[in-house]
C-alpha cells in the first residue's frame, strides 16, 4: 500500500471524477467529492510523513525503470506541495456545499464537481510526477478543467475571464511543450533526474538556452508572476467562490513548485548563474510587491483586491527564489503553504458575504462587520496574518524572507517587502473600515451571521493561520528539508548588481 | 503561588477578565465589578511579584518557541517590574474613575470599551515581562490592534480619522523601522535576548550601530519621537479614561520603555558610551522636549494641550536612555513612574471638567476652581510634579536626568532641560490658576456647576497624593532603577 500511495492520489480523484458527473443531482455529488478529498488528504499527509521519515520515494508507472518509463519521484518538497493541495481540497469541500448551490445553476452541480475532481487530480499529478512532459499533460488537466470551473460564475464577465485565462494558459503551456521538446531534442530524456545528470553537459547549447527561456515563460505564465498576472485578477474574481478559494490556495502554489523543480532540480546551477534568472525573479518579484498591492488598494470589488494581492504575495515567493539561497527557498516554501492558508481564509469570508448579500462589492459590504461578527473576525486575523502580525502564519514567512534578504545584503529587497507588509495595511484596513465603522445600509439591517457549513471551514483554516505563526515546526521544518533536496547552492554573491 | 504562574497570571487575567465582561454584557454592575475585581486582583498579584522580586528572585517562563533560537517567552527584570506595576496599579485606579466617567456620560458600546481596554492591559504585561525583542514586538502589535477600537469608539468621522493616524503611524513604523532593526540585530547577534550588558557589543561596527539605533528610535512610534508623535495628539478622540490610561501611561510608556529595554538590554550602556553612538540623535530627542512643548502652548484644546505635554515628557525619558550614563538611565527609568502618575492626574482632571461642565477648551476654565476644588487641586498638584519641583515625586527623575546631563558633560542639554522646565510652567500652570482667581467670562461665580462624579475624584485624590508619596517615599522605584541600570 504505502508505495502505490503517489499513484492512489493521482488515480482516485480521475476515477471518482467521471462517476460523480453521472450521480443523480443533489447532495450525492458533494458528498462522493468529499470522501475523496479527505481521503487524498488522508493519503498525501501520510505520504509526507513517509518522505520525512524513509527518504525519497522512487515509484515505476507499470514497471518500467526510470528513464524510459515515467517514474513518480516524491521527496519532502513534493510531498509538502501535494500536502497544501490535497488538504485545502478538503477544507474546501464542507464549505462548497452550501456555497455552490448558492452559485451555481443546480443542473450544473454534479459538473462542478467532476470538474473539481478532475482538476485536484491535474494538481496533484503535477506534484507526484517526475517526467516532464507528464508535468505538461497535468497541467492541461488541471489547466482545462479550471477554465471549466472558472466559467461557472454567476456573472457574464466569468465567461469572458475563463476565455482569457483559456489564451494565456494556452500559451503558457505551449511555450512549455516547446521548451520541453527542445530540451528533449538535445538530451533525448523527460526524466527530470536523469536531465538533471545530462544537462551540466550540454549547457552551453542554444539550445537548451532557448528551452529553458520558453519553459521559463511558460510557467511563469501560470504562476502569474509579474507582469504575466493579467489573466489572474478577473479569473479569480468572477469564478464560483469556492473555486477562487481553492484555485488561490493551490493553482499558483503547484506552478511555483513545477518552477523550483525546473530550476534547482533539472538545471544545473552554473547555467542558471549564466543567466540573468536570479535577477529577473528579484525584479518581477519586487515589481508585484509594489503595483500588485497598490492596484489592490484601488479595487472597489473585495475579491478583486485580494486578487491584486495574491498577484503581490506572489512577488514575495519569486523574491525568496530570487534569492537562490537555502534561506530564500525556504522563504519561498514556507510562504507557499503559508499563503495558502491565509488567501483560503480570506477568499473563503468574502464567500460567506456573498453567500449572505449577493455581492462582493465594497459598496454594499458597509457594517456588516456587527451583523456577522465571526466572519469579520475571520477576516481580520486572516487579514492581520496577510499583513504579517507576529503571531499569525504571515510573520514567520516574512521574518525568514527578510533574514534571507539581509543574509545577501540585499537592501532594497527588505526595504520593498517590508513597504509591501505597508501597503497590505492600506488595503486591509480599508476593507476592515468599510465592514466595522461604516453605517448599515437600510437593505443589509436583516443580514445573518452566515451559517455553521461555511463558518467552520473558515475558522478551521483562521486557527491554522495562528497556529501555525507560533509552532513552525511543520512548515519550516519541512521546508528547510525542502531546500536541502532542491540542493541550493548558496553563494551571496549570486544575484550580482541588483544586491549591491 | 510559583512565581512562574504569577507571572503567566498577571499576564491572563486581564484576559479572563475580558470575556467575563463580554458575557455580562447585558449587566453593566455586574460587568463593571467583574472589571473592578480583575484589576484588583492584577494589582495585588503585581505587587506580590515585586515583593518576590526583590528579595532577588529570577523568573523566567517560556511558552512556545515559532523559531528555532527565537522564543515566545517573559521574564521578570527590574526594569519590567518597575512598568508592570505602574501600569498595574494604575489599572485599579482607571477602572474606579473610569466606572464614573462612562456612566457620567452616557457613552455607548461600554463592554466592548471594558473589554478591549482589558485587552490592552494583558498586552502591555506581557510587553513589560518580555524576555526577548521579539516577544515584546508581538505583544507591541497586539497592543497597538487592541487599543484601535478604543481611539475610534465614538465611531464619529473625526475618531475615524484619529484611528486611521493612530494606526498608520504605529503600525507604519513599527513595521518598516522597528521590525528591520529586530531582524538586523537578529542578523547580527544570533540572538534576540535581554541580556544585561548587551547583545550587540563586539558584533557591530559603531558607524552602523548608530543607524540601527535610529531605526529604533523612530520605528518604536510608542515613544512619539518627532516626526512621528502625530500619532498620539490623533489618539486624543478616545474616551478620557483611555487617554488617560493608555495615552499617558500604558502604550506611551511601552514605547519608552521598549526604547530603554533596547538601549540597555541590546546595544548596552558601556557599547553606547564607548562609541558615542547616540551622540548626534540624542539632539533629536532634545528638539521633541522643546518643541513638543512650544506646540503644547498653542493648544487651546486641554486634552490636545497634555497630549502635546506627553510627547515631550516622553522624550525626556529617550533622552536619558540616550544619554546611557548611569544617571540617565536611572533618571529615565524613574521617569516612566513620575511622569505616569502626574499625568494620568491630569487627564483625569480634565475628565472630570469634561463630565461636569462638557468644557473642553483651556479658555473655558476660567473660575471654575471654586466650583470644582479636587479637581483643580488634583490638577494643580500634578502640574508641579510635572514641572519636577518639590515636595513632588517628579523632582526626583528630573534631578536624576539633569545629573546625567552634567555627567556625561552635554552641559547644552542641560540649558535644553531647564528651558524645558520653564515651558512646562508656562503651559500647564497657567490652567490652575486661571480657574481659581479669574473670573468666568460670564462674570459671575458658577453656581451650577457641580464636582465630577465621586467615583472620578477618589481616583484623582489616589494618583495625586500618590505624586507626593512618591517624594518622600521614592525607594521602591529607585531600588528597581538600579538593579535596571546594572547594580549599584
Amino acid at each position: 500500500m504505502g508505495n502505490h500511495i503517489s499513484l492512489l492520489l493521482v488515480v482516485i480523484p480521475l476515477i471518482a471524477a467521471p462517476i460523480v458527473a453521472v450521480l443523480p443531482r443533489g447532495r450525492l455529488p458533494w458528498l462522493a467529492t468529499l470522501i475523496i478529498t479527505f481521503i487524498c488528504a488522508v493519503l498525501a499527509s501520510s505520504q509526507l510523513w513517509m518522505v520525512l521519515n524513509d527518504g525519497v520515494i522512487s515509484y515505476e508507472l507499470g514497471g518500467w525503470a526510470p528513464p524510459w518509463g515515467i517514474e513518480y519521484r516524491i521527496d519532502a518538497v513534493n510531498a509538502l506541495v501535494a500536502l497544501i493541495v490535497a488538504a485545502i481540497a478538503a477544507i474546501t469541500l464542507p464549505y462548497a456545499l452550501l456555497s455552490a448551490e448558492k452559485e451555481i445553476p443546480q443542473q450544473q452541480i454534479p459538473l462542478f464537481y467532476s470538474a473539481f475532481l478532475l482538476c485536484l487530480t491535474g494538481l496533484l499529478g503535477i506534484t507526484q510526477t517526475g517526467d516532464l512532459f507528464n508535468v505538461f499533460v497535468f497541467l492541461e488537466i488541471s489547466s482545462l478543467s479550471s477554465y471549466a470551473l472558472i466559467s461557472l460564475g454567476r456573472n457574464r464577465q466569468a465567461l469572458t475571464s475563463a476565455y482569457q485565462y483559456l489564451i494565456m494558459g494556452t500559451i503558457g503551456a505551449t511555450f512549455f511543450l516547446i521548451g520541453v521538446g527542445l530540451i528533449y531534442s538535445q538530451t533525448g530524456t523527460l526524466n527530470m533526474q536523469d536531465l538533471a545528470k545530462l544537462l551540466p553537459e550540454l549547457a552551453h547549447l542554444k539550445t537548451v538556452h532557448t528551452g529553458f527561456a520558453f519553459i521559463m515563460i511558460g510557467i511563469a505564465l501560470k504562476l502569474a508572476m509579474y507582469p504575466l498576472h493579467l489573466w489572474l485578477p478577473n479569473a479569480y474574481t468572477y469564478a464560483p467562490s469556492v473555486v477562487t478559494v481553492f484555485l488561490a490556495a493551490t493553482a499558483t502554489k503547484v506552478a511555483i513548485y513545477i518552477m523550483l523543480r525546473v530550476l534547482f532540480t533539472i538545471f544545473p546551477n552554473d547555467f542558471l548563474l549564466a543567466t540573468p534568472t536570479y535577477d529577473i525573479f528579484i525584479l518581477s518579484g519586487m515589481a508585484a510587491i509594489i503595483i500588485a498591492s497598490i492596484y489592490a488598494i484601488y479595487q472597489s470589488n473585495i475579491k478583486k483586491l485580494l486578487a491584486y494581492s495574491s498577484v503581490a504575495q506572489i512577488g514575495y515567493i519569486a523574491l525568496g527564489i530570487g534569492f537562490a539561497s537555502s534561506k530564500g527557498i525556504t522563504a519561498a516554501l514556507v510562504h507557499l503553504f503559508n499563503h495558502a492558508l491565509m488567501k483560503a481564509a480570506l477568499f473563503m469570508a468574502v464567500g460567506a458575504i456573498i453567500y449572505r448579500i449577493g455581492s462582493c462589492n465594497m459598496k454594499n459590504i458597509n457594517g456588516l462587520g456587527k451583523q456577522m461578527p465571526w466572519t469579520f473576525g475571520a477576516i481580520v486575523i486572516a487579514g492581520l496574518s496577510l499583513i504579517g502580525i507576529p503571531g499569525t502564519a504571515g510573520f514567520i514567512s516574512k521574518w525568514y524572507l527578510v533574514t534571507a534578504a539581509l543574509e545577501q545584503q540585499a537592501w532594497i529587497s527588505v526595504a520593498v517587502i517590508l513597504f509591501g507588509s505597508l501597503l497590505a495595511v492600506i488595503y486591509i484596513g480599508k476593507l476592515i473600515e468599510a465592514l466595522y465603522f461604516k453605517p448599515v445600509t437600510d437593505s443589509n439591517q436583516s443580514v445573518q451571521e452566515a451559517p455553521l457549513l461555511l463558518l467552520v471551514p473558515l475558522w478551521v483554516l483562521v486557527c491554522a493561520n495562528i497556529y501555525f505563526g507560533l509552532d513552525t515546526s511543520l512548515t519550516v521544518g519541512v521546508a528547510e528539508k525542502a531546500a536541502d533536496v532542491l540542493g541550493v547552492i548558496n553563494t551571496s554573491s549570486i544575484s550580482g548588481v541588483m544586491n549591491k | 503561588m510559583n512565581p512562574e504562574a504569577l507571572i503567566l497570571a498577571i499576564i491572563l487575567l486581564p484576559l479572563f477578565g475580558m470575556f467575563g465582561i463580554i458575557t455580562s454584557r447585558n449587566h453593566p454592575n455586574i460587568r463593571e465589578a467583574v472589571t473592578l475585581i480583575t484589576a484588583s486582583l492584577v494589582a495585588i498579584l503585581v505587587v506580590s511579584l515585586a515583593i518576590q522580586f526583590m528579595d532577588g528572585n529570577d523568573f523566567a517562563v517560556t511558552i512556545a518557541e515559532p523559531i528555532p533560537g527565537l522564543s515566545i517567552a517573559f521574564k521578570v527584570e527590574a526594569l519590567g517590574m518597575l512598568f508592570a506595576l505602574v501600569a498595574g496599579l494604575l489599572w485599579l485606579v482607571t477602572s474606579i474613575y473610569s466606572i464614573g466617567y462612562m456612566r457620567g456620560h452616557k457613552e455607548k458600546n461600554q463592554t466592548r470599551f471594558y473589554a478591549a481596554f482589558a485587552l490592552a492591559i494583558s498586552c502591555t504585561m506581557a510587553v513589560a515581562f518580555s524576555a526577548n525583542l521579539f516577544t515584546l514586538f508581538l505583544f507591541y502589535e497586539l497592543l497597538t490592534l487592541s487599543t484601535y477600537p478604543l481611539v475610534t469608539h465614538a465611531g464619529t468621522d473625526e475618531a475615524r480619522r484619529g484611528g486611521r493616524t493612530y494606526l498608520g503611524i504605529l503600525l507604519g513604523t513599527s513595521i518598516g523601522l522597528f521590525l528591520l532593526g529586530i531582524l538586523v540585530t537578529w542578523f547580527v547577534a544570533g540572538t534576540l535576548d535581554f541580556q544585561q550588558g548587551g547583545i550587540l557589543a563586539g558584533k557591530l561596527d559603531p558607524a552602523w550601530a548608530g543607524l540601527l539605533y535610529a531605526l529604533f528610535l523612530f520605528g518604536i512610534g510608542k515613544a512619539a519621537i518627532m516626526p512621528f508623535h502625530r500619532w498620539l495628539p490623533a489618539a486624543m478622540v478616545a474616551p478620557t479614561p483611555v487617554s488617560a490610561l493608555l495615552h499617558a501611561v500604558a502604550v506611551v510608556k511601552v514605547g519608552v520603555f521598549t526604547l530603554l529595554k533596547v538601549t540597555i538590554y541590546i546595544f548596552g550602556s558601556d557599547f553606547i558610551l564607548s562609541n558615542d553612538i547616540t551622540g548626534g540623535l540624542i539632539w533629536v530627542a532634545a528638539a521633541t522636549i522643546l518643541f513638543a512643548s512650544m506646540i503644547a502652548m498653542t493648544k487651546d484644546n486641554l486634552k490636545a494641550r497634555l497630549a502635546y505635554s506627553t510627547v515631550s515628557q516622553l522624550s525626556y525619558i529617550t533622552l536619558g536612555a540616550m544619554l546611557a550614563s548611569k544617571a540617565g538611565l536611572m533618571g529615565a527609568s524613574m521617569h516612566i513612574a513620575m511622569h505616569a502618575f502626574a499625568k494620568i492626574t491630569l487627564f483625569f482632571a480634565a475628565g472630570a471638567i469634561f463630565v461636569a461642565t462638557h468644557k473642553k477648551l483651556v479658555s473655558e476654565l476660567d473660575g471654575l476652581g471654586r466650583a470644582m476644588p479636587i479637581t483643580f487641586t488634583a490638577f494643580f498638584i500634578a502640574t508641579l510634579s510635572i514641572i519636577g519641583l518639590p515636595p513632588l515625586g517628579g523632582m526626583w527623575s528630573k534631578w536624576y536626568l539633569g545629573l546625567g546631563a552634567v555627567e556625561t558633560g552635554q552641559l547644552l542639554l542641560v540649558a535644553v532641560l531647564m528651558l524645558s522646565s520653564l515651558l512646562n510652567i508656562a503651559y500647564l500652570l497657567p490652567i490652575p490658576i486661571r480657574a481659581f482667581f479669574s473670573k468666568p467670562a460670564s462674570g459671575s461665580h458658577y453656581t451650577e456647576i457641580t464636582e465630577a462624579p465621586k467615583t472620578m475624584l477618589l481616583a484623582m485624590i489616589i494618583t495625586s497624593i500618590t505624586c507626593v508619596i512618591l517624594f518622600f517615599y521614592p525607594d521602591p522605584l529607585y531600588q528597581l532603577a538600579t538593579l535596571a541600570t546594572g547594580g549599584s
